[in-house]
C-alpha cells in the first residue's frame, strides 16, 4: 500500500495558506511525495487584478478542510500515522497565514503530532530535493516569485545565507505590473511570457539595474517605470498598444529582467565557486528564464536544477520536505506559534 | 455531555469546557496580544484545570461572528482542525446571542454592540422570557446586523415606546465605550451599561448558548464552518459599487 508506515519512516503533513493557494501535502521520509494538493483561488483574484488579502482569508478558511483531508486519503493515510504537522508561517498575507497556522496548531494538539514552523522562501529552495536526490548543498539558488526575489547560498538543508535580494519590486510582481499595463490582465507572468514568444526582444532598451552598495541586490522598478514611460508616449501619439507593440514590450521587458538575473547568478558561480545551481519559486516556470539560466550554468560548468511547474507554485509538498529537515534538526514549534508576515530567511 | 467553547470575535480570546450547563473551566487570554499566540495554550489549560481528556469532548462550540474578521478566523480555523482530529461536530454561536446570555435569565431588553468601524456597530437586540413552567426562553426582537448607532437608537426609542412599562435596556460590548455620549443623548429610555465582568464575549457564554444549540440538533460539520462576517470584503463591495 502506497501509504503504509514502515516502523522507521516519518511522515509529514504539510499546509501552505501564504497567499492565494491552499494547500496539504503528505511527504514520507523527507522527499518522498505520497500526496500533493492545492486549491487555487486565481480564478477568483483575477476579477480583481490581483490578490484580494481578505477574499484570500476567506477561502482558505473555507476550503483549508477539504483540502488537508483530500492529501490524507490520496496518500492512504490518517492522522494517526502522522510524525509532524509543518505549517508555513511566513512570509506571506497574515490573515491568510493565520488560517494554515491556526488549523495545524490544532491538529497537532489534538493528535499529539510535534509542530513545525517553515519559512515559505525556505520551502520553495527545498523543492528541488523532491526530483533531485543527487542534490546536496552547499549550493547557489534563485528564489524568485510573486513575493520574493532573493539569491541565497543553501549551506545545508535547514540554512542559508543570503547573498543578494529585491529593493522594490519581486520579479513576479514586477511581471503583473506590466502586465497589466499593456493590457493582458493577472496574472502577468504566464502572460507576459507568452506575448514575449512574439516580439522582438531588442525592440526597446529597457534598463538593468546594479545596486552601488551590492552587486547581487536586485531592482526591478526602474524597468517596470521604463516600460510605464514607453507605453505613456506610445499613447501620447495617439496610438493604442495593439497585439505587436504589446509582444514586443513583453520581450523586451523579459529580456531586461533575465539579463539582470543571470548577470548575478554568473557573478556568483564564479565568485563562491559554487558548482551546483537551483532554480525555485512560481517565476522559475519561465521557460525562457530556465533556458537562459541553464545554459549560463553549463558556461561555468556548473550543474542546473529547477523543479517541475507543480513545485515551483506554492504547494504544501515543499513545505513539508522542509518541515522535515527542520524536524529532524529538532526544530520544532510551541502552541503560541504565530504567522510573520515579513519573515526573514 | 461535554463541551469545548472558544471565542475571539474580539480583544480578548477565551476557552470553557462545560459539562451538562456547569462551567468546568474558563481560562481567559490577556488584552491586546494577538489570539494567534494565545488561543492554542488557552485551550489545552483548559483541558488541565477542567480535568477533561481531549477525547471525552462530545462538540466544539465557536463563536461564529460577527466581529474581528481575523479573530473570528483564527477562533474558526482552530475549531475545524480540532474538530476534523478529534472527530467532533461543531456549534456555531452567533456571537451576539452568546453575549446576551452574559445575561442569561434577565429580564432586561439586552443590547450587545461591538464597534464595527465605517461608522457602524454590529448589534442585535434580544430578551430572556421567562415560561410558566419556569424554562428561560431566548427571544430576538432584531438579529445580528451591522447598522449605525443611530438606527440602533431609533430602534431602541420606538421598541420601548410600544410598552407602557418598558423593561431595562441592558447595553454591553466593546462598543458602549465608544458610543456611551451617543446612546445618552439619544435614548428615551431607561438604560444601564453592563459591569466590566459582563461586558464582553466570553467562552462560557458560547458554551452555554452551544449546549442549547446542541439539545436542539443543530451542530455543523467542521469542514463546512466558516464565520458569519456580516459584511462582504472591502475589494467585494467596491466592485458591487462600481457596477450601480
Amino acid at each position: 500500500m502506497l501509504g503504509s508506515k514502515k516502523k522507521k519512516d516519518i511522515l509529514v503533513l504539510g499546509i501552505e495558506s501564504s497567499c492565494d493557494e491552499t494547500a496539504a501535502a503528505v511527504t514520507r521520509n523527507g522527499t518522498e511525495i505520497l500526496s500533493n494538493v492545492i486549491y487555487s483561488q486565481i480564478d477568483l483574484h483575477t476579477l480583481y487584478g490581483g490578490v484580494v488579502p481578505e477574499i484570500a482569508s476567506r477561502m482558505h478558511i473555507a476550503k483549508i478542510n477539504q483540502v488537508i483531508k483530500k492529501a490524507l486519503h490520496d496518500a492512504q493515510v490518517t492522522l494517526e500515522d502522522l510524525n509532524a504537522v509543518a505549517v508555513t508561517y511566513g512570509p506571506g498575507l497574515v490573515g491568510a497565514l493565520l488560517v494554515g497556522v491556526s488549523e495545524a496548531k490544532a491538529i497537532a494538539w489534538a493528535k499529539d503530532l510535534d509542530l513545525v514552523g517553515v519559512n515559505h522562501i525556505k520551502g520553495h529552495v527545498c523543492a528541488n530535493y523532491i526530483e533531485h536526490p543527487d542534490l546536496e548543498p552547499p549550493f547557489l539558488c534563485l528564489v524568485a516569485s510573486g513575493g520574493h526575489t532573493h539569491l541565497v547560498k543553501a549551506l545545508d538543508h535547514t540554512t542559508y545565507e543570503i547573498i543578494g535580494r529585491t529593493r522594490d519590486d519581486a520579479a513576479g510582481e514586477a511581471y503583473d505590473k506590466i502586465a497589466r499595463a499593456i493590457g493582458l490582465g493577472y496574472p502577468g507572468g504566464p502572460k507576459v511570457e507568452k506575448a514575449a514568444q512574439k516580439g522582438n526582444p531588442e525592440a526597446f532598451a529597457f534598463p538593468r539595474a546594479r545596486i552601488d552598495e551590492n552587486p547581487y541586490d536586485f531592482s526591478f522598478s526602474g524597468v517596470k517605470s521604463a516600460v510605464l514611460n514607453t507605453i505613456n508616449s506610445c499613447r501620447m501619439k495617439g496610438m493604442e498598444p495593439d497585439e505587436a507593440f504589446q509582444a514586443d514590450v513583453a520581450a523586451s521587458f523579459q529580456a531586461a529582467v533575465i539579463d539582470s538575473l543571470r548577470e548575478r547568478v554568473l557573478m556568483a558561480l564564479e565568485e563562491f565557486q559554487i558548482h551546483r545551481f537551483a532554480m525555485a519559486g512560481g517565476v522559475a516556470s519561465n521557460q525562457a528564464l530556465r533556458g537562459a539560466l541553464k545554459e549560463a550554468c553549463e558556461q561555468k560548468g556548473a550543474a542546473f536544477y529547477c523543479p517541475s511547474p507543480v513545485y515551483c507554485t506554492d504547494n504544501a509538498a515543499m513545505i513539508a520536505v522542509a518541515g522535515y529537515y527542520e524536524y529532524m534538526n529538532g526544530n520544532t514549534a510551541g502552541l503560541d506559534l504565530n504567522a510573520v508576515p515579513g519573515l526573514r530567511m | 455531555m461535554k463541551i469545548l467553547a472558544i471565542e475571539s470575535s474580539g480583544a480578548q480570546a477565551s476557552a470553557a469546557i462545560l459539562e451538562d450547563g456547569k462551567i468546568l473551566a474558563l481560562e481567559q487570554g490577556p488584552f491586546k496580544v494577538t489570539h494567534s499566540e494565545t488561543l492554542m495554550p488557552l485551550v489545552s489549560r483548559t483541558f488541565m484545570v477542567a480535568g477533561v481528556r481531549k477525547e471525552e469532548i462530545d462538540a466544539i462550540a465557536v463563536s461564529g461572528g460577527p466581529g474581528s474578521f481575523t479573530g473570528l478566523r483564527i477562533g474558526s480555523a482552530t475549531a475545524k482542525g480540532l474538530g476534523m482530529a478529534l472527530k467532533k461536530p461543531l456549534i456555531h454561536v452567533p456571537t451576539l446571542h452568546a453575549m446576551a446570555y452574559n445575561f442569561l435569565g434577565s429580564g432586561n431588553i439586552i443590547v450587545p454592540i461591538m464597534d464595527a468601524r465605517r461608522d457602524q456597530v454590529y448589534t442585535g437586540v434580544f430578551t430572556f422570557v421567562i415560561r410558566p413552567d419556569q424554562m428561560i426562553d431566548f427571544s430576538i426582537f432584531k438579529d445580528s446586523c451591522a447598522i449605525s448607532i443611530t438606527e440602533l437608537m431609533e430602534y431602541l426609542n420606538e421598541l420601548t415606546s410600544l410598552d407602557g412599562n418598558p423593561p431595562l435596556v441592558v447595553f454591553l460590548g466593546d462598543g458602549v465605550e465608544k458610543y456611551e455620549n451617543t446612546i445618552d443623548e439619544l435614548a428615551d429610555f431607561n438604560y444601564a451599561l453592563a459591569p466590566d465582568e459582563l461586558n464582553l464575549q466570553r467562552a462560557d457564554s458560547v458554551g452555554i448558548v452551544g449546549m442549547v444549540y446542541y439539545f436542539e440538533g443543530l451542530i455543523t460539520d467542521p469542514d463546512e464552518e466558516a464565520p458569519d462576517y456580516l459584511r462582504p470584503s472591502q475589494a467585494e463591495r467596491e466592485a458591487a459599487e462600481k457596477k450601480q
